[in-house]
């Protein structure tokens, strides 16, 4: 990793926090729990992680690093595919029904 | 063509990702910002397949096979669980998150010590790879171990070989030195493993450590503080992915993970305002405060019958659920009680306290449940303001949420905003004992003459309280 990456890197870390920090404000209670589960799932994002590791692999040996990766693919796709939809049902309960307001 | 195009793609879901958790937080679009979000995800896992050679259909069937075991654990998971037991999903879900990061830092350090390459590393290289796989493991396994003793506490117990055990809560002041001991330990951990690169004994010692810190992190920690939890634990499983993102160089990932990571903390800390709790307090001072009160009144309890002699002919009732209602599981009994009400023409509201129950918005969802409508569930404020016109205000498993000692400005609870069941005409409490609440005040509404005390499991009372009303 080249110095100019590494910083490229930090910075967009650092702003992507703030961002963050700015992103949520005034939440009703309603919306805490699904908006918990929503961001719970987009940092389920670690799954392109999984990806990138595994692409050059072709099989996967037992208590290999490929056999840690391929776990890792399988949690990060239930938190992914599970957060979305279990957040979505929720929201279907809970703001689905709401009229005007 | 340059591979760096590819990185557009990444920009692409960045931005799908902001523009979801922005919507998120607002009632009305809401659902739409879920469904940015996870189109943002299938923009990135596809950027990312289609970088790949196409020709190694290894690799294709391993990925494949990965997606797919995962996508329909995490469909069927998400499609069969109860109502109920949302919140303990979202805590296990979250664990799986944070393991995932854990793995992908565990699984490049592994393969980079196996084959020999960290050798090959530069300076910078080798201390940037090595900070961000001993931090992404120290966050992800502290992140799966609290994620899922948080999950066992949030059920109540776990159950081994047809035994039920509780989970316990436990954490004297000097389980905060250890807690930070061990964070020191690692730390060092992390030092020694640039010192001496090709050493995996020093990573696996920082696993080992991060999921005992993970365990001691939730342990002293329980009831109505178990969201706050779950919320901050979200919000590391947020940066995990951020340091993931440093291992592997991919921004998407330092995006996404850094962004929930801080949307996590300030949801955190709205959570602990609502409550009126600091998150210090919270994270480092065991369950419940040290100074409870003792209750030395006493107060007769009444019977179903009577509470339904009372309940007839009025024209006004408000409902007050709280924590008991979702240990109990009452609500469809309590939705039974309010068909009975309504049928004899009485105006039946529910009153939602924003931190009632196990999670923000845990009483709506299992009051959606009971199928009672959206429209009857109104927030603190507005119910506030017609307490006063109500006859009969049915408090059923709450108690410091309808304290009035918060309005005193003194003790725990002082400056919580409250529902004032006070105002009601009469109160009627269903509680197993006059036992004090989560803040450890004694609550003076009980030994109010107009307050009816229903002593009892929820479920069992509501449902005498409901076969009294239909015998009438």
């Amino acid at each position: 990793m080249e110095l100019i990456t590494l910083i490229g890197a930090i910075t967009v870390f650092i702003l992507a926090i703030f961002l963050g920090f700015e992103l949520i404000t005034k939440v009703p209670a309603t919306l805490h729990t699904p908006l918990m589960s929503g961001a719970n799932a987009i940092s389920g994002i670690t799954v392109v992680g999984a990806l990138i590791l595994l692409k050059d692999s072709t099989s996967i040996p037992f208590m290999s690093p490929e056999l840690l990766a391929f776990s890792a693919l399988v949690l990060a796709t239930i938190n992914v595919v599970g957060g979305f939809a279990v957040t979505n049902r929720m929201l279907n309960m809970i703001a689905g029904k709401r009229r005007g307001k | 063509m340059d591979e760096a195009v590819w990185d557009v793609g990444y920009l692409f879901a960045s931005v799908l990702f902001i523009l979801g958790l922005k919507k998120l937080g607002h009632p009305r679009t809401a659902p739409t910002g879920n469904l940015y979000g996870a189109m943002g995800m299938l923009v990135a896992v596809i950027v990312t397949i289609a970088q790949m050679d196409f020709g190694a259909t290894d690799t294709f069937i391993i990925i494949g096979a990965g997606l797919g075991l995962g996508g329909v654990i995490g469909y069927i998971m998400a499609v069969r669980v109860q109502m109920t037991g949302m919140p303990e999903m979202v805590a296990l879900f979250n664990g799986f998150g944070g393991a995932a990061s854990a793995l992908v830092a565990a699984s490049e350090v592994f393969r980079l010590i196996d084959n020999g390459e960290w050798s090959d590393l530069g300076w910078l290289e080798l201390r940037v790879a090595w900070i961000a796989i001993g931090l992404s493991a120290l966050v992800g396994w502290v992140t799966l171990t609290g994620s899922l003793l948080a999950m066992m506490k949030l059920k109540g117990g776990v159950e081994i070989f047809g035994t039920w055990y509780r989970t316990p809560t436990w954490g004297p002041e000097w389980l905060n030195y250890v807690k930070g001991l061990i964070l020191i330990t690692i730390v060092g951990l992390l030092y020694m493993t640039i010192e001496e690169p090709g050493n995996q004994n020093y990573v696996i010692a920082i696993i080992g450590l991060s999921c005992i810190l993970g365990i001691f992190f939730v342990l002293p920690i329980g009831g109505a503080d178990m969201p706050v939890v779950v919320s901050l634990l979200n919000s590391l499983s947020g940066i995990a992915a951020a340091f993931t993102g440093f291992i592997i160089g991919n921004n998407v990932l330092i995006i996404a993970g850094s962004m929930v990571g801080a949307a996590g903390l300030i949801l955190t800390n709205i959570m602990c305002k609502a409550m009126n709790r600091q998150l210090i307090d919270v994270l480092f001072k065991s369950f419940g405060g040290s100074d409870k009160e003792q209750v030395t009144r006493t107060k007769i309890g009444s019977d179903p019958e009577e509470v339904a002699m009372i309940c007839d002919g009025i024209s006004k009732c408000v409902i007050i659920p709280g924590y008991g209602m979702a240990v109990s599981q009452c609500q469809h009994q309590v939705r039974e009680f309010a068909d009975i009400l309504e049928a004899n023409g009485c105006e039946v509201k529910y009153g939602i306290h924003p931190v009632a129950g196990r999670m923000p918005g845990h009483m709506n969802v299992l009051l959606a449940e009971a199928s009672v409508p959206y429209e009857k569930l109104i927030e603190m404020d507005d119910i506030n303001s017609e307490m006063s016109e109500c006859d009969v205000a049915l408090v059923v498993g709450a108690n410091d949420t309808v304290n009035p000692a918060a309005r005193s400005g003194e003790g725990p609870l002082a400056g919580m905003p409250i529902i004032n069941a006070d105002k009601a005409r009469v109160v009627v409490m269903v509680k197993r004992s006059l036992s004090v609440g989560y803040a450890g005040v004694d609550n003076d509404l009980f030994y109010e003459d107009k307050t009816m005390m229903l002593f009892g499991d929820g479920k069992k009372m509501m449902t005498e309280l409901v076969s009294s009303m239909k015998e009438l």
